[in-house]
């Protein structure tokens, strides 16, 4: 184990099943404040049920193996006793691969709620929000760093949104609340040349020195402002090799077939999984 | 509040002058002699009458309800009404309403005031502690501005002495005794209720509510109100008021008559919130006539049992009738609540949307009814029924009747049934949001598309109810 000085996400051996068919198989993931980390990997290969499992969705069971928060002092917080919204008020966040529309919500009186619970852990519903008029000033100052228009903030939350707009509304969430560790689940997909370029800068300058980001995607253009210091690849429910920002290139540029070929087992286990989700949707 | 016409006059304002004003002004009724009796016969009826100081006609037409009432089976649709109609009291004065006190109130229901902010002066009217409600002084300039426009705007009890060839022309005529049992027994034991009656041409701007009439006889349990709209009139009239309506009396069976004449437009917005032993069995029916609006908004929270579906019979070309409808059953609550349109002319269109919302075991039911009468070409009608279910426990069923005697006409229909999602319940907490806030939220978002229609403050407190009924759900 190591001793980080700053806090840390540490993700040991975990194991997650869904409807009692295991999907990560013994993952490990360490991640610092300030430090950005990518994870790549094939389709179906578990990225999306780590941000779940970190974020504490009710489907997603976690069999075994541990999610902490360590503090600069050593002090471990058992993340997976938490509910999610506790996680959120311990400063986790999931920018989400596939957002939830809820109608009739708008995204402001949404996020007032959210930030004020954030940044009130100890909150209790029916106490007061954030006052409109600080909430309003910050809010239309985040959507202006994000070239979005003030009145999308009126907008029922992700209901109708285009694609982009609702990856844009998860960078705008991600802003307002300002967590200590986020996993972005592909919010690049969906995005335009031009949005992809301002959601790399925008996670860049939102992030800082201040929060750990685990980047999950396929592309590169997320990672040319934020390079990560680990690039993690996922095979099988497995985090299988990491290396530095050169090794994102080489799967950007080659796919799958080395590592596959150099980790037989999990690529077995791929094929299995598969093949298991063929014979659910048969 | 110089004339009371202007934009300023919110009904918020006006609440929060209330307030302060009656507190010095309820008025204190001498004790009544009349000492009505449980039970109901003609005898009971025809006391009620006299002790109104009724004309004969309106004695006779009680009488007449009373026998088309004891004729009549009970429903054979809705909920079960648990009800033994004589041991009931059927006409209480306002001074024995007034027996009770402000501790008898249960503590639930002062809570819930507390919670809504509803002024003192308020919680004792609605909890039937202060049976009249002196308005002269908030309302007068109101009052003066609506009478030199010649609109009427009395308890139905004083229109029957002063309006007479008015109420002679429509009372009883748009929901006749027959329709119903419960018609023919509001019509049989009746007291209370508005009267409205808005000339030609006159538009009131601002919402009219029983506030503002002098000398309201508290929410009877019988109410019965007929508003007439004249040609080219305008009228919105908001009924009660969201603070949970409190009565030791569990039959609370009202009749609401409504004209609009050609080119008119009414909008009728109701908020009930009743207490959890009530049976609120309404009748509700608009006859709109050429190029005319009629608009029910209708809300329904609390009761052990409601059934209402107000009505719009669309009678001449041009007319439109809509209806959004809110209900929200909790536990040992049913509600069954819908609408009914009547397409009787060519080139009239309905529209019906209906959400309900179950949970702890409630159920709610939509019971809708549309139909098209011969020769009604091209009429449109569409029918949106949403139900939100929140727990495996609670219930929710759906009950469209459609009935077309006409070809060339358009009707649809869509209803959906769904649950909290998981998934959304997830997202919302993903983002700190407890279960709670996040059930609350979602429940107030699928009802946000008719809480929009409310007017503000009506909205606000919507809203508020809706906290109030979500807490403590889950967890
Ligand atoms: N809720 C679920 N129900 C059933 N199967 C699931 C569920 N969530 C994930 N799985 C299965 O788990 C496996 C991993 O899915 P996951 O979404 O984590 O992959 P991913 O790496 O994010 O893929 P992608 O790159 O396509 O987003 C897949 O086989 C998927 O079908
Ligand atoms: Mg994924």
């Amino acid at each position: 184990m190591t001793h980080a000085a700053k806090e840390t996400l540490v993700v040991s051996n975990l194991h997650v099943s869904v409807d009692g068919q295991e999907i990560l198989k013994g993952v490990n993931l360490e991640i610092g404040r300030g430090e950005i980390h990518a994870l790549m990997g094939p389709n179906g290969s578990g990225k999306s049920t780590l941000g779940y499992a970190i974020m504490g969705h009710p489907s997603y069971e976690v069999t075994s193996g541990t999610i902490e928060l360590v503090d600069a002092d050593g002090t471990r917080h058992d993340i997976l006793a938490m509910e999610p919204d506790q996680r959120a008020r311990a400063g986790v966040f999931l920018a989400f691969q596939r957002p939830m529309s809820i109608p009739g919500v708008r995204l402001a009186d949404f996020l007032r709620h959210a930030v004020t619970n954030v940044r009130n852990p100890d909150r209790k519903e029916g106490h007061e929000l954030m006052p409109m008029r600080d909430f309003r000033t910050e809010l239309k100052s985040k959507m202006g760093e994000l070239s979005m228009d003030t009145e999308f903030a009126r907008r029922y939350v992700n209901d109708g949104f285009s694609g982009g707009e609702m990856k844009r509304a998860e960078i705008l969430q991600l802003a307002m609340l300002r967590p200590k560790f986020a996993v972005l689940d592909e919010t690049d997909s969906g995005l335009d040349a031009d949005a992809v370029r301002l959601a790399s800068e925008s996670i860049a300058r939102i992030g800082g020195a201040e929060m750990g980001i685990l980047i999950i995607t396929h592309h590169e253009q997320l990672l040319e402002h934020n390079i990560p210091l680990k690039t993690h690849v996922m095979l099988g429910g497995k985090i299988v090799e990491s290396g530095g920002p050169e090794l994102a290139q080489e799967l950007h540029k080659r796919g799958y077939e080395r590592i596959r070929a150099a980790y037989p087992e999990a690529a077995a286990a791929e094929k299995a999984m598969e093949e298991s989700a063929r014979a659910v949707s048969v | 509040m110089s004339t009371g016409f202007d934009e300023s006059s919110t009904l918020a304002a006006v609440h929060s002058q209330l307030g302060e004003i009656n507190k010095y002004d309820f008025r204190t009724d001498s004790p009544a002699v009349f000492k009505a009796r449980r039970g109901l016969d003609a005898s009971i009826v025809s006391q009620i009458s006299e002790m109104k100081g009724e004309p004969a006609w309106m004695r006779d037409f009680r009488l007449k309800s009373l026998e088309i009432f004891e004729s009549k089976p009970m429903p054979h649709w809705g909920g079960h009404v648990g009800i033994d109609f004589q041991d009931i009291f059927y006409y209480l004065k306002p001074a024995e309403q007034q027996g009770k006190t402000w501790e008898e109130v249960p503590d639930a229901i002062k809570k819930t005031f507390d919670r809504l902010g509803i002024p003192e002066a308020e919680r004792k009217f609605l909890s039937g502690v202060k049976a009249q409600f002196e308005s002269e002084v908030v309302y007068g300039s109101l009052q003066e501005d609506l009478a030199k426009k010649g609109v009427l705007f009395t308890d139905t009890d004083t229109a029957v002495r002063e309006h007479p060839d008015l109420l002679r022309e429509y009372f009883g005529k748009i929901i006749p005794p027959t329709d119903n049992k419960f018609a023919a027994l509001n019509s049989a034991v009746w007291s209370g209720g508005s009267f409205i009656y808005v000339p030609k041409g006159v538009k009131i701007e601002f919402p009219l509510q029983a506030y503002f009439r002098i000398n309201a006889e508290s929410m009877g349990q019988f109410e019965r109100t007929l508003i007439i709209v004249d040609e080219g009139a305008q009228v919105h009239y908001v009924e009660g008021c969201t603070a949970p309506m409190y009565s030791t009396e569990s039959l609370h069976s009202a009749v609401v008559e409504i004209v609009v004449k050609r080119g008119g437009r009414c909008r009728y917005t109701t908020i009930q919130n009743w207490a959890n032993n009530i049976y609120n069995l309404v009748t509700k029916r608009a006859m709109a006539y050429g190029d005319s609006m009629m608009e029910w908004i209708d809300g329904n929270l609390g009761s052990h049992l409601t059934m209402k579906y107000p009505a719009v019979y669309m009678m001449e070309p041009g007319a439109r009738g809509e209806i959004l409808s809110i209900a929200f059953a909790s536990a040992g609550q049913h509600q069954d609540a819908g609408a009914k349109l009547v397409h009787a002319a060519p080139h009239t269109s309905g529209r019906i949307v209906s959400k309900s919302i179950s949970k702890n075991g409630g159920r709610a039911s939509y019971r809708g009814l549309v139909r098209v009468e011969p020769g009604a070409k091209k009429s449109k009608s569409s029918v949106v029924c949403d139900a939100l279910i929140l727990d495996d426990r609670s219930r929710s069923d759906t009950y469209p009747y459609i009935e077309i005697e006409e070809q060339d006409v358009s009707i649809g229909h869509e209803a959906s049934v769904s649950k909290i999602g998981e998934e959304q319940l997830f997202y919302l907490m993903s983002r700190g949001l407890s279960e709670a806030e996040a059930s609350t939220m979602i429940v107030g978002g699928f009802i946000e598309p008719l809480v929009k229609e409310l007017p503000m403050e009506y909205a606000v407190e919507m809203n508020r109810l809706i906290e109030l009924q979500m807490e403590g759900s889950v967890g």
